[in-house]
């Protein structure tokens, strides 16, 4: 199948500013499920509510577009009713790690196989360029005029730490790397972390003085690098990009499978 | 791998919104914006086939499209 074919191009052009990040992720996640050679009837797509939860409605897959923070809670009902399907989570950097942030340490822990997206664009694009937890300290924001104080999470350490079985970074400017990493993260079976920065140059960009969406794009290639090259042994403010954990551990469902079978002795 | 040749680039209008990210960053300069802010492909002959404005178009709005027969070689190898 093209590209095209799973999207719902009756909703196009769409919602999205003129070069936000937004849809280079779409663009490169179409491409994974394209390589994969995946079914639009096997994949779910879950997300909350924000510019990137607005993915959902492009693309042709099940979807459920639900409450703000609480998609994979929405998703994990889901994954555990229908665990076949492959479940696939994108969230706003506010929406996985603000207001949905237990939801996501939670469904780390739990190793829940599905693929959990933070695109991460700083800020919250859609309710007009309010910080978030990932703005980092210094920034502005609509309501950081004089410099955000609040330091930011490390999307990565945090997922590493809360248990998730696959966790990796990539950024817009990437898109093909984006497109490597979604489709070992959408294959691997636990729960999967892919961070990905992304721009918003209506607000963040806009606000920080950044340029237009290309600059921003350039400042993901120039502070950007492979994990554990040399340019981050000489610089570490760099961001490393790849894949950091990639490792097998027990999968809820199965586990969930294996408590009914303990429990009705081999009779379900 | 043989070079791809070009068709042509398939540019959707209506999806366009010049963001320029594709201009920005094509190593060829064969892209420009028009007088109405949508992508043109000026310079088609300059074009090495990389695909990075299609696959970096945050619209969806940019097809490369290379010659089949190059393309049937490509596989083949
Ligand atoms: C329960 C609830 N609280 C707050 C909101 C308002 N709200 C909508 S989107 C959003 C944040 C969007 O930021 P982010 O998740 O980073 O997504 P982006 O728009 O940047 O892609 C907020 C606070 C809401 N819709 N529901
Ligand atoms: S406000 Fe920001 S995140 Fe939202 S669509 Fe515009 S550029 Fe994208
Ligand atoms: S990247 Fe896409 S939307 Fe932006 S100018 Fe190029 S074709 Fe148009
Ligand atoms: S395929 Fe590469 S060289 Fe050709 S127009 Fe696109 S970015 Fe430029
Ligand atoms: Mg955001």
């Amino acid at each position: 199948m093209a590209v095209k074919d799973y999207i719902r191009e009756r909703f196009f052009p769409h919602m999205w500013c003129p070069g936000c990040g937004h849809g280079i992720v779409l663009n490169s996640l179409l491409r994974g499920v394209e390589q994969l050679g995946m079914s639009k009837n096997e994949i779910v797509m879950v997300s909350g509510i924000g510019c990137s939860s607005r993915i959902s409605g492009y693309v042709d897959f099940h979807s459920l577009h639900t409450l703000h923070g609480r998609a994979l809670a929405f998703a994990t009902g889901v994954k555990m009713s229908k665990p076949e399907l492959n479940v696939i989570v994108p969230m706003g950097d506010g929406d996985a790690l603000a207001i949905g942030g237990n939801h996501f340490i939670h469904a780390a822990r739990r190793n829940i196989a599905m693929t959990a997206i933070v695109m991460n664009n700083r800020i919250y694009g859609m309710t007009g360029g309010q910080y978030s937890p990932l703005s980092g300290y210094g920034t502005a924001a609509t309501t950081a005029p004089y410099a955000n104080i609040d330091h930011d999470f490390d999307v990565v350490q945090l997922a590493k730490a809360a248990g998730a079985s696959f966790v990796a970074r990539t950024t817009t400017f990437h898109a093909r790397q984006m497109t490597d990493i979604l489709k070992s993260a959408i294959v691997h079976d636990g729960f999967s972390v892919v961070e990905i920065l992304t721009q918003c140059p209506t607000y963040f960009g806009r606000k920080n003085k950044m340029g237009g969406a290309a600059e921003m794009m350039e400042w993901f290639r120039d502070n950007t690098t492979p994990i554990g090259s040399k340019a981050k042994q000489e610089n570490p403010d760099l961001i490393e990009r790849g894949i950091f954990v990639q490792e097998e551990k027990q999968e809820y469902c199965a586990e969930y499978e294996n408590v009914i079978k303990r429990a009705t002795g081999g009779r379900s | 791998m043989p070079k791809k040749k070009l068709k042509e680039h398939l540019i959707n209008r209506e999806w366009c919104k010049g963001c320029g990210i594709c201009v920005h960053f094509c190593p060829k300069d064969v892209l420009e914006l028009d007088e109405q802010d949508k992508v043109v492909a000026a310079r088609p002959q300059d074009c090495i086939c990389c695909m990075l404005c299609e696959l970096r178009c945050p619209d969806l709005a940019i097809e490369v499209r290379v010659e089949a027969e190059q393309e049937e070689a490509s596989e083949s190898r």
